[in-house]
């Protein structure tokens, strides 16, 4: 094909200097706002995305209501300065339709039925973008959600793999995602349900197969991310009191 | 005392029959619904580290009026749902138009849930000796989820507080509590509320608070 396909890979490495399979650098914070219910803090490669989750609250305004359930709002934003061109501020058609997407990604495992007439608030803010910014904003509700103590059946981690010069990547950067062939993010459970799947581009039917295999696969490794990133914050609680006893 | 922190959505147990609060069974497994600790004893119990008060029948709660209407004083119970006091759960008959001469906009009174239904409207009464308008002492607020703690097993922790600092206690299921005393003994109650609350999951609890009172108590003397 022509010359742009063959920078994409150098002697078997990405442009990054990753392998095909392999994801960039994930760091999760759990916890960073004081004045939300649950928050958290991730960083996927060159994405930086911060959640909030408010709630159960009131549902304001009240025709929204729901007499069986809680409903679940999700907003995904991108900031003005999160992307090189500055972005016109304010929702646009293409953030409400991850808004929607996303939050379908995540209401199957909420127990909505627990808190009847009320509402489960998620903000996503992107602060900065390189690629994948729904996969980033889905994961860090989904630890959001969890710090803020909602039962859900289970987490979500969400993943994305492309096509590039005829190869099969997973989680594309920047350059892939403008450049490729194809994108394919998905959510899921750590059980293999998925609640989300996109695409756009074109993959023939085997090439599709082994995009999701690779995506479910970054999931699954993102899931253990997620979940370490839970279980620290809470032995950080646990070390000040050891200090105290330390002093006596 | 076998604990862990768990996630949502991790497998607990294989036997169906130990499911208990923040879990649910699915193929005959016990998994968790929250983020918490898990307890271990004859049934599995998830204890959250945050969320919100959800009233239940029973709990006493202390809250504050926001609103009046023609039978009913809305009560901020620091939850979702608003309780409503029916004017005939006051202690005293008393007549529609002189409601706000008895609790106005902003009282905080003790009260108790008397009845949660399925859409959530919360009742609440005030027919018991120990409930009613809160007139002196401070109210302190901490995560609800904390609230068992400072009550202890079997209510040894708050009676132990409460002899201890020499106060009178109530302990509101929603996570406000209130205490009276005098000044110097109010304000160490408070920041033995506010250490145990902290500490909340850490083991050995009310021993480290004995030996805090202690020290407090030194300190002063």
């Amino acid at each position: 094909m022509d010359e742009t396909d063959i920078s994409f890979f150098k002697d078997g490495f990405r442009l990054d200097g990753r392998r095909a399979d392999q994801l960039r650098p994930v760091k999760i914070e759990v916890g960073v706002l004081a004045r939300a219910d649950g928050s958290c803090y991730i960083e996927m490669g060159g994405n930086k995305v911060i959640a909030a989750v408010y709630g159960p609250r009131e549902v304001h305004p009240r025709h929204l209501q729901e007499v069986t359930r809680a409903i679940v709002r999700y907003r995904y934003n991108m900031a003005s300065f999160s992307v090189e061109e500055r972005k016109r501020p304010g929702p646009d058609r293409r953030s409400y339709e991850l808004s929607k997407v996303s939050r379908e990604a995540l209401e199957p495992v909420i127990l909505t039925t627990y808190f009847p007439r009320s509402v489960i608030d998620v903000f996503v803010e992107v602060l900065q973008a390189d690629a994948g910014t729904r996969t980033a904003g889905i994961n860090a509700a989904a630890v959001a959600l969890a710090d803020a103590g909602i039962p859900m059946k289970s987490m979500i981690s969400s993943c994305a793999a492309g096509k590039v010069a005829d190869t099969i990547v997973l989680d594309p950067m920047k350059e892939e995602d403008n450049f490729g062939q194809a994108d394919l993010p998905i959510a899921m459970t750590p059980g293999g349900e998925i609640t989300l799947m996109q695409m756009d581009g074109g993959l023939t039917r085997e090439e599709f197969h082994q995009a999701v295999e690779m995506a479910m696969k970054g999931a699954r490794d993102i899931y253990e991310i997620q979940r370490n990133a839970l279980v620290d914050k809470y032995s950080q609680l646990e070390a000040p009191a050891e200090e105290v006893k330390a002093c006596e | 005392m076998d604990r862990k922190v768990v996630v949502p959505g991790d497998l607990l147990s294989e036997d169906a029959k130990r499911s208990g609060e923040g879990t649910f069974v699915k193929d005959g497994r016990v998994y968790s619904l929250l983020y918490g600790l898990a307890n271990y004893r004859d049934k599995i119990n998830v204890i959250p580290l945050a969320g919100k008060y959800i009233p239940a029948p029973g709990d006493n709660v202390i809250g504050v009026v926001k609103d009046i209407t023609f039978s009913n004083w809305i009560v901020d119970i620091n939850s979702p749902y608003d309780g409503l006091l029916h004017i005939s759960e006051f202690p005293k008959r008393i007549e529609s138009d002189e409601m706000s001469k008895y609790l106005r906009i902003g009282s905080s009174i003790m009260t108790r849930v008397k009845d949660v239904d399925p859409t959530k409207k919360v009742e609440l009464t005030l027919n018991d000796r120990k409930l009613g308008l809160i007139k002196t002492g401070q109210v302190v607020e901490i995560s609800h989820t904390r609230v068992p703690r400072l009550i202890g097993k079997g209510g040894s922790m708050i009676s132990m507080l409460k002899k201890e600092v020499n106060c009178n206690i109530f302990v509101g299921q929603n996570g406000r509590i209130w205490v009276n005393g005098g000044a110097e003994d109010m304000d160490l109650a408070l920041r033995t509320i506010t250490l145990i609350e902290k500490e909340a999951h850490t083991n050995g609890l009310t021993d480290r608070i004995v030996d805090f009172l202690k020290r407090e108590k030194g300190a002063r003397s």
